[in-house]
């Protein structure tokens, strides 16, 4: 299908599936429009505090590329990061010296329930929609459970660090957030996992998961570790909002949403097998930008969903009609 | 993945009507020692009327499933629909139909951009009906600070309060609109070529069914029990509420719904029968809780176990069938 | 379609056919609206001078009752009589509740509760049946308890159009229904109780707002949700200020609740327009968040509202910031059960129920910040003396 219609486009609307161009293309676009209305938007230290607050939802957007690309899905990661920043207030119940074992607890707490999420789905053969939309609801009602309905203890001033400070009076470009470098770190480690071949194995397994068995692949092995790269990038993402905004119930609201369009906009194919985790990133980093552009541009609180959904629409009908899906 | 295009077994699903038959059961008990009374008619009457709601959404969601497409802008067409309703009726009985036949038109009319955009745009449903529900929200959120419009009196009389014996009305439209849905996918060509699709797109296609046209009406008919869902919600409600929809989380529900009744998410498999099974299984576990008085975050995570139990049950059945 | 029309028809021959209905006789009021467009946009459709009026003069008003237990003080009561309800106790009381779905009713639910067990000995019964936010589940709710044996029924709208016919419905059962917090479009339940209002929170909080900073100043309006009828209530009060005042609103803006989404807007507001001179909110969850934004722009922070959540409080009183909290006090979910069991012995009480609703200002915030509550605490909840304090809020 996908060959037969590589013939009949002209070279020049080639574009290979899963590629970059379409996301970079609109990401540039949006830049533009932005810099026109705000000329210091690119500004140093202006770029920096935007790149700082973006962390959490492009590293949800890379967690759930492993996912995605496997054939999954992760609807439980929005709850997952509710869950984590309540959990870290109530531990830390402002205790300084608490924070670094928190943040070990929380790393675990993220791998833990994405094993749960990859075991149930691939041992017990429940669709992961289902699956995660199950540990959704359980999560949530478990931590309203747990806290009585309403956060208690708070957050330490040594755990919102990672958040919200930054390293002061950086050369060049005035201050770098924590958030940000943290972000490089693991944006680097899963560029270098998804060119492993683990990497490779993982889209072979979303591409075409009974070629991928018959070869010799533990496919329930791999989509367990997708589910569990996606829960620590959601516990890393928890510890960067809760420094970033302090404890709340709306903490991971929406996220997941969040996370699955960034991939998808990032060109990478829902029901796997094709796409790149640098276009799953910039997919978040263009749905930020794309807020970013509606408040300095001045659309009305209430229509901001329509405008997110037209764009949403249009770039991946674009996307997808361009590189034949299907 | 072969003989797609035969009849579905004739295989009911049973499954979700003994969980239910279980979970009444053991309902009734608990709550009888408690002190209360399960069957009693107003709870009975509030049971039903909660399972007529998701019901409604859920068997349009029914048909979408097992074409392998989703729909996750319900809510937001049932709270635009209860409002176009109630606006255009404004209290006067005179406009009963024509109104209710506006909803319906333009909950028809979203059905059909879904549809446009899964199929010739070529959009994951998943994407595409967020997006659209996206839409839906901005128009909603900035045209209406607050509930809108008055139902008519009629309406409110008959589909919103009016009941025979224990059961309501609204509960009868319910099961009249589940019987339609079931017939359409068991006796009519349409329906046959919506399980062929929702199995393997491609042996469909090959097989001469015109892919595109099932699925982008399978997207309307649920659009249209969705917009259906909102006229009677406006008939319990007295006018139309922009945020009815999303706060009764009938896009999440109605999905747990359909899936809970045997449907397979991936297509080509499940029912009509057991997504009002699901939605009765939902609804009774909300009255027992009622009646218990359990806190609703432990309901939730209860549900969520159910949810996921459910179906891992369903996995083992067919995994067993497929060995045998 | 065909269905459609033959499901419609069943329906009407139904009707026809003269079933039992649980449908309450009609009564229509639907107050006509004030709706004047003005420089923050068109006004709400939702506000009503006469009300807007009734509540700014009802903000200076002195209270009748016990002096310092303001859930219990109404302000200008007119009584209604209630001996009909009058009947022995113990009771069951039964209270159809829209949701815990926010930390303002967690506080308000444990104080309710406590309430009831100072009154152990007259209430036999408390039933509560939580809607989770939810229109349809309440109407439901409210029915399945008329079938429960209560002897009153109390009752918070999750939204005051769409629960007036279960409510009139409920009072046909002739019992006594108490309605608190948000009301309904019925005068048919013994009282509604409830603080000043919408209109009062928002017009404090803006005058103080606009007041405090440079005249002409660019104001930033926070609010949580649309089509909130509480919160619309509230803005279309701070409009009417902001208008009168000649200030700038910049921008009116959701936040969902969401403090990282409050915080990159504030951010944002702040990039565009350099300044920002003040900052209305419709409700002080993101209070925090706001303040915060500021202080992570190292800007100094303009004049905020917030509410008497402590997180804000504490926040207020550390950073010496230039706030006000207007309150929607938690002490009203007290007032419930006390008319309830007042009704129930025939004693008249106020209809409507207006309870006093003080603000937080500099002058008396020491009296509201306590260190050791939980930060999504509500100082206004009058639950010091109720048994279980503190620890039952923590």
């Amino acid at each position: 299908m996908r060959i037969a219609e590589s013939r009949v486009l002209p070279r020049f609307a080639r574009v290979r599936p899963g590629g970059l161009a379409p996301i970079v293309a609109i990401l540039v676009v949006l830049l533009v429009l932005l810099t026109l209305r705000q000329p210091d938007f690119l500004s140093p230290p202006s770029l920096m505090s935007f790149l700082g607050r973006s962390a959490p939802i492009v590293l949800l957007a890379a967690g759930q590329y492993f996912v995605i690309v496997s054939g999954e899905f992760d609807l439980s990661v929005g709850s997952l990061v509710t869950a984590q920043v309540v959990v870290a207030a109530r531990l830390i119940d402002s205790e300084p010296s608490r924070s670094w074992p928190v943040v070990v607890v929380l790393l675990a707490f993220g791998a833990l329930v994405g094993l749960v999420n990859g075991v149930v789905t691939t041992r017990l053969g429940v669709p992961s929609f289902i699956t995660t939309l199950g540990m959704f609801l359980i999560l949530v009602g478990a931590v309203y459970l747990w806290s009585d309905g309403a956060p208690k203890g708070g957050l330490s001033e040594e755990f919102r660090r990672f958040g919200r400070r930054a390293f002061e009076d950086v050369p060049a470009l005035g201050r770098i957030p924590y958030a940000l470098l943290i972000l490089l770190a693991a944006a680097a480690l899963a560029v270098l996992l998804s060119r492993s071949d683990f990497g490779r194995t993982l889209v072979a397994v979303g591409g075409n998961p009974r070629t991928a068995g018959l070869s010799g692949v533990r496919v329930w092995r791999a989509k367990t570790i997708a589910f569990v790269l996606s829960g620590v990038s959601a516990a890393l993402a928890a510890i960067l909002l809760g420094g970033y905004s302090g404890v709340s119930f709306q903490a991971g609201a929406g996220l997941e949403f969040g996370a699955i369009t960034a991939v998808v906009l990032g060109g990478v194919a829902l029901g796997g097998g094709r796409g790149s985790v640098v276009g799953a990133m910039l997919g978040a980093l263009t749905l930020e930008t794309l807020f970013a552009l509606m408040n300095f541009y001045g659309v009305s609180g209430a229509l901001k969903s329509t405008v997110q959904g037209a764009i949403i629409l249009l770039a991946v009908a674009v996307s997808s009609v361009r590189s034949s899906s299907r | 993945m072969s003989g797609v295009l035969t009849l579905p077994a004739r295989r009911t699903a049973p499954g979700v009507f003994v969980a239910l038959a279980v979970t009444l059961a053991i309902g009734w008990l608990v709550v009888t020692v408690d002190g209360g009374q399960l069957f009693s008619l107003p709870t009975t009457v509030s049971l039903l009327h909660v399972a007529a709601g998701l019901g409604l959404v859920a068997v349009g969601q029914t048909l979408v499933v097992i074409g392998g497409s989703l729909d996750l802008s319900v809510a937001y067409v049932i709270s635009l629909s209860t409002l176009v309703a109630a606006e255009a009726m404004n209290g006067d009985d005179a406009a009963l139909l024509p109104a209710i036949g506006l909803a319906l038109a333009v909950s028809a009319a979203i059905g059909l951009l879904n549809g446009l955009l899964v199929t010739k745009a070529r959009i994951n449903a998943f994407i595409a009906t967020v997006g659209v529900g996206l839409l839906l929200k901005g128009y909603l959120d900035n045209g209406y600070d607050g509930p809108a419009g008055k139902t008519a009196p009629a309406l409110v009389q008959g589909l919103g309060y009016q009941r025979v014996g224990p059961v309501p009305v609204s509960f009868l439209l319910l099961l009249a609109v589940a019987a339609a849905a079931w017939l359409v996918l068991a006796r009519t060509r349409f329906g046959h070529h919506l399980i062929a699709v929702g199995g393997d797109p491609e042996v469909a296609r090959l097989s001469g069914v015109r892919n595109h046209r099932v699925l982008v009406t399978a997207h309307v008919l649920c659009s249209l029990c969705a917009g259906l869902a909102g006229v009677y919600l406006a008939s319990r409600l007295g006018s139309g509420a922009p945020r009815v929809g999303t706060e009764g989380l009938y896009d999440l529900e109605s999905i747990a719904a359909v899936v809970l009744g045997g449907t397979a998410l991936a297509g080509g498999r499940g029912g009509v029968a057991g997504t009002v099974g699901g939605v009765l299984l939902l609804a009774s576990i909300d009255a027992i809780f009622n009646q218990l008085e359990v806190d609703a975050f432990f309901k939730q995570v209860i549900r969520g176990v159910i949810i996921i139990v459910a179906v891992a049950i369903y996995a083992r059945r067919a995994l067993r069938k497929a060995a045998s | 379609m065909i269905r459609v029309i033959t499901a419609l028809t069943t329906a009407a021959v139904l009707a026809l056919a003269g079933c039992a209905t649980d449908e309450p006789s009609p009564s229509a009021s639907s107050p006509a609206s004030d709706a004047a467009g003005s420089g923050t946009g068109e006004q709400s459709k939702f506000f009503v001078r006469a009300d807007y009026d009734k509540e700014l003069a009802l903000l200076g008003a002195a209270p009748t009752g016990p002096a310092g237990k303001p859930w219990e003080q109404a302000l200008n009561p007119t009584m209604a009589q209630t001996a009909k309800f009058s009947k022995p106790g113990p009771y069951r009381i039964c209270f159809s509740n829209a949701g815990l779905n926010n930390p303002w009713r967690q506080v308000g639910f444990k104080t309710m509760q406590a309430e009831v067990e100072t009154h152990r000995g007259q209430i036999k019964d408390f039933v509560h049946v939580d809607a989770e936010g939810k229109d349809q589940k309440q109407i439901a709710d409210i029915n399945d308890l008329l079938g429960r044996g209560c002897d009153a029924l109390i009752v918070s709208p999750n939204t005051t159009a769409t629960l007036t016919p279960a409510v009139e419905a409920a009072c046909q059962k002739g019992l006594p229904v108490i309605v608190f917090d948000r009301g309904v479009d019925t005068t048919c339940p013994v009282t509604f109780i409830n603080p000043i209002g919408g209109y009062g929170f928002g017009h404090v909080a803006a005058e103080f707002v606009s007041q405090k900073m440079k005249p002409g100043g660019k104001v930033l309006a926070l609010r949580i949700l649309p089509g909130v009828d509480v919160l619309e209530t509230r803005w279309s009060a701070a409009k009417v200020a902001f208008d009168k005042a000649g200030v700038d609103v910049v921008g009116v803006e959701f936040t969902d609740g969401d403090p990282a989404k409050t915080k990159k807007i504030v951010n944002d507001y702040i990039q565009r327009y350099g300044t920002i001179d003040g900052v209305w909110m419709d409700a002080g969850a993101v209070a925090v968040a706001a303040v915060e934004a500021f202080q992570d722009a190292g800007k100094p922070v303009p004049p905020i509202n917030g509410e008497d959540q402590l997180d804000f409080l504490k926040l207020w009183k550390d950073k010496k910031l230039t706030a006000i909290a207007p309150t929607y006090p938690t002490y009203q979910w007290r007032t419930p059960i006390i008319a309830a069991l007042k009704v129930l012995a025939g004693e008249p009480v106020s209809n409507p129920w207006k309870l006093p609703q003080p603000t937080i200002t500099e002058d008396n915030l020491s009296e509201y910040v306590d260190a050791n509550m939980p930060p999504l605490h509500y100082a206004m909840c009058g639950c010091t003396d109720l048994p279980g304090y503190p620890q039952r809020w923590k």
